[in-house]
């Protein structure tokens, strides 16, 4: 037996004896998994048991080294990992951006006390983090950012105010991006700042968006304390840090809207939007009545599956030693714009069923659809604009001229 | 499913890149156009071809093929189709030779298949009837039976590399009404039967095509590629790989006139600039690129989907085509569009790209046919 096949048989013991009954079968549902941090609560407590459970075998992060709380697996026994929560259908144990953003930034630019401070408190789940990087006056061009980092001794002492920080409100701690230099070339005089929210100074109030809920908040530092051990990589090097991160987070965000989308199909079956179609528009001998719908799910469903395929050919290419580079940009542009289609082509097949805003009179599942339209039109503005994204590709894939 | 080539895909990738690249500028196209070549290729480049292994790819090892697959072959194509080479393989290889393959007789395939991957014969197929669009159904070529055989009575039009072929496939009906699956039978006519006149047909992209008649041509039993009547399934299991193939040929086609398109943005200075430097272009050419990387991505998949023999094969050949057939076309005109005033001119080469992209679109169903199959596959 392959050193592989014992992993996954070892595995499969462990899922056995560890993972508890009342979540198998429920990733999807309102159990989308645990974010942590001191202000997390457990709808069921077994959520909890699940995380401390994968927490001390090194499975929240499976992928990190074992010194920093990570499992010290390799990718394909990673694969294995996420193989067998698939298989069992359980929310992963934990999830949230210490393990997508800020711990990977640990583990590429962080120094070896940062590493052993932060990232055991990211895998145990105790500490849930928010990112700092747009501003009112810093959107596309976030480079021009204005938080005011002024150095006092061991401290920076920080002025200004973040925007679309997402679940600040039930963040323990920001990473972001703060302005150490104003008279340098505004790229050059920017660090990345780690910042407890308990800190003095910090607040935090809600934005409400068109859809009428969010995540998102604005974060305002008023005279905060914070120490230059804090910094990660070097002062005035943060736009090296952001971009890395930045380009992580679109592969994230595009990884998000992969495949099918949020709904997902039934094996075999019709897709959800066929199904919707069928049901909302009619059939004729088993065809969407509506040529033009018809016509309109399979160009979603064909161009969502060479997405699917696209983004596979680049993870089967990394696996085989070729890295992605800025083309990971197209994934951020064509997912998100996808993802737009598919909820703009969802509310058109629901026709007047999509006016619903809430109360009596609709169906829950039409309800959320029609918020997640309006929720989707903000998928090709927040982390770097299509616009953006096109430039990158121009210039750094395609080798445009400035 | 891995979309990743091996090593030895690469290798075969990088070969026929290397070898078109010196054997097969556009030039060579464009001199045979010129010259009015009736067969509009070289039939020495073909032997040559052959000699590299490139006819042999997706053919069983008993029947004198490489055993490899569509997955190989469209890596081949892919490299014609940037140079517009036009030796017969995404037609007649592709159409003729597998129907052979999939469908021949032993004594058929023995008396064929060997000659046509050494490049010394080439086979046609003869899918399409004046009206027929994409239907390969709709076929009103009748087949009487007379003494043992039959005696073939029709029009195929635009036979791709039938000019010159030693022999063309034909469906023709031997029973059912026009638009059943049963009752289609595939004859192998060869060039010299009597009764069998094949006329050369320009089309807009000079491709080798032919408006082929049956005018009482006699068939033996032994001419029949399948069983008698099971041909509609055939045809049907052979333009699915044919239209794969095609599609790879698209990407190639696309792959480079998008690369010219480029470089001409790169180059091309207007108002004291590069053209490439206005975003408005930009964001074109960036979209472009991700158009033809889906459909990469999707030739890629069909292939390999048609070669495991996956239950859903023909879902992803209809994606292949689709996409390669949207990305070419806004690729060529695209090009054309940048190029400006030149674009338009017969000198400039991307003119061809955007005639084979039209013609290439227009072959085994265009993107809105496509999505119709797709529908009626996913049972909607």
């Amino acid at each position: 037996m392959s050193d592989l096949e014992t992993f996954r048989r070892e595995m499969r013991a462990w899922f056995e004896a560890n993972a508890p009954k009342s979540l198998v079968g429920q990733a999807g549902s309102e159990l989308e998994g645990t974010w942590g941090g001191r202000k997390a609560t457990y709808p069921n407590p077994d959520l909890k048991l699940w995380l401390d459970r994968a927490a001390a075998r090194g499975l929240t992060a499976p992928t990190w080294p074992k010194e920093y709380g990570g499992g010290g697996l390799d990718p394909a026994e990673a694969k294995v990992f996420s193989q067998l929560l698939r298989e069992l259908k359980l929310p992963p144990p934990l999830i949230g951006f210490g393990l997508t953003m800020i711990g990977p930034t640990l583990l590429r630019f962080g120094n070896e006390e940062q590493k052993k401070l932060h990232l055991p408190r990211i895998c145990r789940g105790e500490i849930r983090w928010c990112q700092g990087y747009s501003e009112p006056g810093a959107g596309s061009d976030l480079a021009s950012l204005q938080t005011k980092a002024v150095r006092e001794g061991d401290h920076f002492v920080l002025n200004g105010t973040k925007v679309w920080t997402s679940y600040a409100d039930q963040a323990d701690w920001i990473f972001a991006l703060v302005r150490t230099n104003p008279t340098a070339k505004k790229q050059e005089g920017i660090t990345f700042l780690l910042i407890d929210m308990d800190t003095p100074g910090v607040s935090v109030s809600p934005i409400l968006l068109i859809s009428g809920k969010s995540p998102f908040c604005e974060t305002h530092f008023q005279d905060v304390r914070v120490p230059v051990s804090n910094v990660i990589h070097k002062i005035d090097a943060g736009w090296t840090v952001a971009k890395a991160l930045l380009g992580h987070e679109r592969t994230m965000i595009a990884d998000a809207f992969g495949a099918a989308g949020p709904k997902p199909d039934k094996k075999g079956g019709r897709s959800y939007l066929a199904e919707l179609a069928a049901t909302k528009i009619g059939e004729t001998n088993g065809r969407i009545s509506d040529p033009v719908f018809r016509d309109e799910v399979a160009a979603f469903e064909m161009e969502s599956r060479a997405f699917a395929y696209t983004v596979q050919r680049t993870k089967d290419a990394a696996r085989a030693g070729h890295q992605p580079g800025s083309e990971s940009s197209m994934f951020k542009v064509y997912g998100t714009e996808l993802n737009q289609r598919r909820y703009e082509l969802i509310v058109r097949l629901l026709g007047p069923d999509a006016l619903g805003w809430e109360g009596p009179g609709f169906e829950e599942d039409d309800l959320e659809s029609t918020r997640e339209w309006l929720r989707s039109r903000g998928n090709t503005i927040e982390g770097g604009t299509s616009e953006v994204q096109l430039n990158i590709l121009a210039k750094h894939v395609l080798g445009l001229p400035a | 499913m891995q979309l990743v080539l091996t090593e030895d895909q690469e290798l075969i990738a990088a070969t026929a890149r290397d070898f078109l690249a010196a054997n097969s500028p556009v030039a060579r196209f464009r001199a045979l156009r010129d010259a009015g070549d009736p067969l509009g290729y070289s039939p020495a480049l073909l032997r040559e071809m052959a000699g590299l292994g490139w006819l042999g790819i997706p053919f069983d090892e008993k029947d004198g093929g490489a055993g490899l697959g569509l997955a190989e072959l469209v890596l081949v194509v892919e490299a014609l189709g940037r140079k517009l080479a036009p030796e017969p393989i995404a037609g007649a290889l592709s159409m003729g030779g597998i129907a052979l393959a999939l469908g021949g007789s032993a004594p058929l395939k023995a008396a064929w298949l060997p000659a046509i991957l050494e490049g010394e014969k080439v086979v046609a197929l003869a899918h399409q009837e004046p009206g027929s669009r994409y239907d390969l159904l709709r076929i009103e070529t009748r087949a009487e039976a007379k003494g043992q055989g039959h005696s073939l009575s029709g029009t195929k039009v635009q036979v791709l590399d039938a000019v010159g072929a030693d022999a063309v496939i034909v469906p023709a009906r031997t029973s059912g009404a026009v638009g059943d699956r049963d009752g289609i039978t595939l004859f192998l006519v060869e060039k010299n039967a009597p009764g069998l006149t094949v006329e050369r047909q320009l089309r807009v992209d000079h491709r080798n095509a032919a408006l082929v008649r049956l005018d009482g041509v006699v068939c033996a039993p032994a001419s029949i590629v399948g069983g008698i009547g099971e041909g509609g399934r055939l045809v049907e299991a052979v333009i699915d790989r044919a239209t794969v193939v095609l599609a790879a040929e698209m990407l190639g086609g696309m792959s480079e006139v998008f690369d010219l398109t480029l470089e001409y943005l790169k180059t091309r200075e207007q108002f004291g600039v590069p053209i490439g430097s206005f975003q408005a272009l930009q964001h074109r050419a960036a979209r472009l690129y991700m158009a033809i990387e889906l459909a990469r991505s999707s030739v890629m998949a069909a292939a390999r989907s048609v070669d495991a023999g996956e239950a859903e094969a023909a879902k992803l050949v209809s994606l292949a085509k689709a996409r390669a057939s949207d990305a070419y076309v806004q690729a060529a005109n695209e090009a054309v569009q940048i190029y400006g005033g030149v674009g338009m001119t017969d000198e400039y080469d991307v003119g061809f790209y955007m005639k084979r992209a039209r013609a290439s679109e227009l072959t085994f169903g265009d993107a809105a046919y496509h999505r119709q199959r797709w529908a009626r596959l996913a049972g909607y």
